[in-house]
């Protein structure tokens, strides 16, 4: 009985040694806990912003992880001295309403130190305002909508629209004709038919691809829209066919684009289809993506780059998979960008109150890393000053790049 | 004209996949005046069901499309039959002499509870999942169309199925027996119906041919997802409402209109495929402000 007792009381206590441990704090564990490092100041989060379910899950869940990692190895490293990170992810559900609860959530949390996130541009839309607020700093590994930094007017008359956001990813005013150069240039494609899904990621790009099109020679041959949850494309695609494209750029995600290059061919319209970043994905050739068809993605192959060697071994080690889809290394980046912006403003022993929340903005800001994706700086508006993009293709199943650079005109 | 004649044959094909669907919504309305908003989802539901049947399947059959492929439909529509008996048992049947808002609120919740539950529980259906390639592949090719074998198989199953279905409800004893319900359940009664069968059974019909469509969509599109149902739903009850709700010629002629509008609209008509679903809609109003009970429904009976 004795015995008993000495044991139930033993296990009350480690309990509430874990309780105490966690903190204010209830949400997800970003992994182990510190180690041997000083988290005597309590406990930080850094929020995700991400479609976690649904049909972009699969790149939710890599930008997720991915983030998981960075604070995991910030908390080994102690980079942070005397917290202890978190992150706390929630799902937008790629839709923009979600995502404004999401950053409303994340907002009202006196500990959320910077948020990574979103996916989506329409979903950047309205979780940038709501973090602004609150002055939380927002790190995006994948909008890559220009004017979410530079305003409607991005070539002409660029003004920095949120001084909480930033970006690891190039945008769309350099992806759309960096794609358009390699279709008219290298592929010799100079008919190319534009569908688009009519959300600001895939609008936005297609109208920048159609713009160089054009410049270089080509034409846009016919330029139609399908609905995100569309399943039959049977009248666009026999309407496209008519006007005999050479290529058909698509301005949208997987989803829609795996079956809509799958019924392109069935319907006999054999020529390749080119997309953004948004189609870059495995699952895009599971779901019907075919042999030839193009995308255009952000930065330089993950695999190929030397500086992502370290974070792609060290996520296999995490989660056993390597499955951190089109973002993983830009949101580790990301994720990464924030702890160093709090490193620096907490630097000097300091805790974390509401009336840090100005330095850690400028300290974001003035990160200077290199991460994953390479160098990991930010701009005067807070896009990335890496604007490497690379395009890849279908080639045995498989996305194998095709070619890497910069866009130059 | 061969860009015509393709966009009518899309037209045709989307219009019989509707047509199966929209057949389940106007048996049920007919029947019961229910409209059934969960019945998208039993045919969402019985796309999973061929796919799982399918994944089930032992290695060697999976191989042989002559084996495999019948025995998607048989699983995808006893999963079918086996929610829409049991939605019927315990959603719609307390409910029967209930306020017609009660069943038509129950029927959402249903709908959302299928969904729902098939995101949860259904493994990795939070994305789309591509479906197998068990169907016969290829185009038939007539002159400048092409119409793959699937859409093909559709549309011999969808007409093939409501003419079926019209024969049986005008010849058979059980088909008289639902009529005699939709008319009069009081007066049937006591004539010998028991109308708890015959509402059972108009249930199972209508899971039947969504089982059918079901299946055949994941053929035909290759691949499912949890919002087939709710989108399929509405161009079906669309279909069911423009065509006369109750009308089982209503409802197959009205789909096949849908289809027609959807890709000849976005084919000619100004904005192109952006408007196509306007262009639906446009005609459904037109044609309500002008025959409110729909195409071929008759007007609405007043009961006691």
């Amino acid at each position: 009985m004795r015995k008993h007792s000495v044991k139930s009381a033993a296990i009350v206590g480690a309990s509430l040694l874990v309780l105490a441990a966690c903190g204010s704090n209830k949400t997800e564990g970003g992994g182990t806990t510190g180690g041997s490092c000083d988290t005597s100041k309590g406990t930080l989060t850094v929020g995700v912003v991400a479609p976690l379910s649904g049909n972009l899950s699969a790149l939710g869940v890599g930008i997720k992880q991915s983030a998981e990692l960075a604070v995991d190895e910030a908390n080994k490293k102690c980079t942070v001295p005397g917290f202890k990170l978190t992150v706390s992810a929630q799902d937008d559900e790629a839709n923009p309403a979600k995502g404004a609860q999401a950053a409303t959530k994340l907002s009202t949390d006196p500990n959320v130190v910077g948020v990574v996130g979103t996916l989506n541009s329409s979903v950047a839309q309205t979780v940038q305002p709501i973090l602004r607020d609150k002055k939380i700093p927002q790190v995006s590994p994948a909008n890559t909508n220009p004017s979410l930094t530079r305003g409607n007017d991005f070539l002409t008359a660029p003004k920095r629209q949120f001084d909480n956001y930033f970006r690891v990813c190039t945008t769309d005013d350099l992806q759309g004709p960096y794609a358009a150069n390699y279709l008219v240039e290298k592929a010799g494609k100079k008919k190319i038919a534009i569908i688009t899904d009519g959300k600001t990621y895939g609008e936005g790009l297609a109208a920048e691809l159609s713009k160089q099109v054009s410049k270089k020679g080509g034409t846009i041959v016919g330029s139609e829209k399908v609905g995100e949850k569309d399943t039959d494309f049977s009248g666009v695609i026999s309407k496209i066919k008519a006007l005999a494209p050479e290529a058909v750029y698509y301005g949208g995600e997987y989803p829609v684009a795996g079956p809509l290059s799958k019924q392109m061919a069935s319907a006999g319209l054999n020529v390749p289809l080119m997309g953004g970043d948004g189609i870059f994905d495995g699952k895009y050739i599971e779901l019907g993506g075919k042999e030839g068809d193009l995308a255009t993605s952000v930065g330089a192959p993950t695999e190929s780059l030397a500086t992502a060697k370290a974070f792609v071994d060290a996520y296999k080690a995490k989660f056993g998979k390597e499955d951190y889809a089109a973002y993983g290394a830009f949101s580790y980046d990301a994720a990464n960008a924030i702890i160093g912006g709090l490193a620096k403003t907490l630097e000097g022993g300091s805790a974390w109150d509401e009336s840090k929340r100005d330095a850690m903005l400028t300290n974001v800001g003035a990160y200077a890393g290199s991460g994953a994706t390479g160098e990991v700086k930010f701009d005067q508006y807070g896009d990335s000053t890496n604007k490497v993009l690379t395009v890849y293709q279908v080639t045995s199943a498989k996305w194998k790049d095709v070619q890497t650079g910069t866009f130059t005109g | 004209m061969s860009v015509l004649l393709q966009q009518l044959a899309n037209g045709v094909i989307q219009g019989a996949l509707i047509a199966l669907i929209a057949l389940g919504y106007t048996m049920v309305y007919g029947i019961i005046q229910l409209i059934n908003f969960a019945h998208g989802e039993v045919f969402m539901v019985a796309s999973y069901g061929g796919l799982a049947t399918f994944t089930l399947l032992p290695d060697d059959l999976k191989k042989s499309p002559a084996v495999a492929l019948p025995l998607m439909f048989v699983g995808g529509i006893a999963v079918a039959v086996l929610v829409a008996v049991i939605m019927e048992r315990f959603a719609y049947r307390p409910l029967r002499n209930a306020p017609r808002l009660a069943p038509l609120i129950t029927a959402l919740g249903v709908s959302v509870f299928l969904q729902e539950a098939v995101r949860v529980f259904y493994p990795n259906a939070k994305s789309n999942l591509p479906y197998p390639k068990v169907f016969p592949e290829g185009n038939l090719t007539l002159g400048p169309v092409n119409i793959p074998w699937t859409g093909v198989l559709l549309v011999v199953l969808s007409v093939g199925l409501a003419i079926a279905l019209q024969t049986y409800i005008n010849r058979s004893r059980m088909g008289r027996a639902m009529r005699a319900t939709a008319q009069d359940p009081d007066t049937a009664k006591l004539m010998g119906v028991n109308p708890d069968r015959v509402i059972v059974l108009t249930f199972i019909f209508g899971a039947v041919l969504a089982g059918v469509a079901g299946v055949m969509f994941g053929g035909y599109l290759n691949n499912i997802n949890i919002d087939m149902g709710f989108q399929n739903g509405i161009f079906a009850f669309t279909a069911a409402v423009l065509g006369g709700v109750g009308s089982i010629r209503g409802a197959v002629i009205g789909a096949f209109i849908i289809g027609l509008i959807k890709t000849v609209a976005g084919q000619y008509m100004p904005g192109g495929t952006q408007y196509d679903y306007v262009w639906i809609f446009v005609v459904l109003i037109l044609v309500l402000v002008f025959r409110p009970q729909g195409l071929f429904g008759e007007p609405e009976r007043v009961r006691a």
